[in-house]
């Protein structure tokens, strides 16, 4: 019975996985600022539906250890992701929360029925980018994307102040 | 130091005259809290509590703490630490331990008169009962007064919002820490547990100091007492109400008053 089970997961995950598994890469770009006082931003990735409604929260980039001090305080300061997705979310989550980034380009990339994307459903999305930084402003940057991908596509939004090119490319 | 609910009667002997309005002192009482957002295991948030008319300055007199009332995310008490009273505002912390929503209240209820005695006018507080002999053309009114804000660590929670039916209360209907700039939020306004139909509410954003315009929108509830605040700029904004009754079939008048401070923030 239970090797029956374990084989029906198997089978209906490949179903629903093609050989070649859709993948969506991210790269953000932190800007190197001139200012008296630097540190690095806070900065949640996630995915929103057509209805606005938060989907998926891809990465959040906090001071994860900043002991004895609750790193998870200032997380509010992003306050579009916090009021759609992380007031609700228990963090440190798992495989999202990582360590805040020095200046320069951070590239991620997440696949179809792997944490944290997971199944995504086909439909309308945008992916949202959010940064703030101590000391200084916050930003949003969006991308729409169709979800999955009929053909591997790539697009690029720019940020002013906080953020720099952010791009998302995907692959069928 | 702070008056839990058995305590009110104490407080509201002490200071019931300087937390209801009056024609003589028509003042906006305020409780500004020092965020209303906030994350984390647990966090702290401060409090200003005063009156005066420009919003949100310290100007004219501090409110006394004596009925103030903090309710947790479980609906049990919170204890504030006072941290006391200045010339011109009181100010008290109050510990967030438990995610979820916090109101913080100064509340009071009671019955205040006057009457005639050897030709004089006198005031009293409480019951006609204790009035001396020969007091005559008794005038009493029953009066309950509210001024609250709320604050939220983690995700907004209802529990501590449940209205007392006691006076005039707000029943939020978009929960007050997650109401933003450009979003529409609706209240509901309930006086002693029933829909407060056609209640007049004064909604004014801070920063009266830095502006010609006093900024102030006279905004009406419809039947279900209901009403729809669109703050056009993040802030903190402060809302008034009050309602009054005459006296009518040896029931006393009636007065309740509510102010409330909501912190719009931006999208």
């Amino acid at each position: 019975m239970r090797v029956s089970i374990a084989f029906a997961f198997a089978a209906t995950g490949l179903a629903a996985t093609p050989a070649a598994a859709q993948e969506m890469a991210v790269s953000v770009e932190i800007p190197r600022l001139r200012v008296a006082e630097y540190h690095r931003p806070y900065v949640a990735i996630w995915i929103e539906d057509a209805s606005g409604k938060s989907v998926r929260t891809l990465d959040v980039w906090y001071d994860v250890d900043l002991s004895p001090e609750d790193g998870t305080k200032w997380l509010p300061d992003m306050r579009t992701w916090w009021r759609r997705a992380g007031r609700s979310m228990k963090m440190p989550a798992n495989g999202v929360s990582a360590p805040t980034k020095a200046p320069g380009t951070h590239a991620r990339t997440y696949r179809q029925g792997s944490r944290p994307l997971a199944n995504l459903p086909a439909g309308s999305y945008t992916l949202r980018v959010e940064a703030a930084r101590e000391v200084g402003g916050r930003e949003l940057v969006s991308l729409p994307f169709q979800w999955p991908p009929k053909a591997s596509t790539s697009a690029t939004a720019r940020g002013k102040s906080e953020l720099g090119a952010v791009r998302l490319t995907t692959k069928r | 130091m702070f008056a839990k609910p058995s305590l009110l009667a104490l407080g509201l002997a002490l200071g019931l005259s300087s937390l209801l309005p009056s024609q003589a002192d028509a003042h906006r009482r305020w409780l500004l809290p020092s965020a209303t957002v906030l994350a984390g295991e647990s966090d702290l948030v401060t409090v200003d509590a005063a009156a005066s008319n420009g919003l949100f300055l310290f100007e004219h007199r501090p409110m006394p703490l004596d009925s103030l009332v903090v309710t947790g995310p479980d609906g049990e008490p919170v204890d504030p630490t006072i941290l006391g009273s200045g010339a011109y505002r009181s100010v008290f912390d109050v510990p967030l331990a438990m995610q979820g929503t916090y109101r913080i209240a100064l509340v009071s209820e009671g019955v205040m008169g006057s009457y005639e005695l050897n030709g004089e006018r006198q005031r009293f507080r409480g019951s006609t009962d204790e009035l001396p002999a020969g007091a005559t053309d008794i005038r009493t009114s029953h009066n309950n007064s509210r001024t609250e804000t709320f604050v939220t660590l983690g995700a907004p929670s209802d529990t501590a919002l449940q209205p007392t039916n006691s006076g005039l209360e707000m029943v939020p209907v978009t929960h007050p820490n997650d109401v933003v700039a450009g979003e529409p939020a609706v209240m509901r306004f309930l006086l002693d547990g029933q829909p407060a139909a056609d209640l007049e509410v004064e909604f004014v954003a801070g920063g009266t100091r830095y502006r010609d315009d006093p900024g102030i929108a006279m905004l009406r509830t419809d039947a279900e007492g209901r009403l729809t605040l669109e703050a056009g700029e993040p802030g903190m904004y402060y809302l008034e109400a009050s309602s009054t009754r005459e006296a009518a079939d040896g029931e006393p008048e009636r007065r309740a008053s509510y102010t409330a401070v909501l912190e719009f923030l931006p999208l």
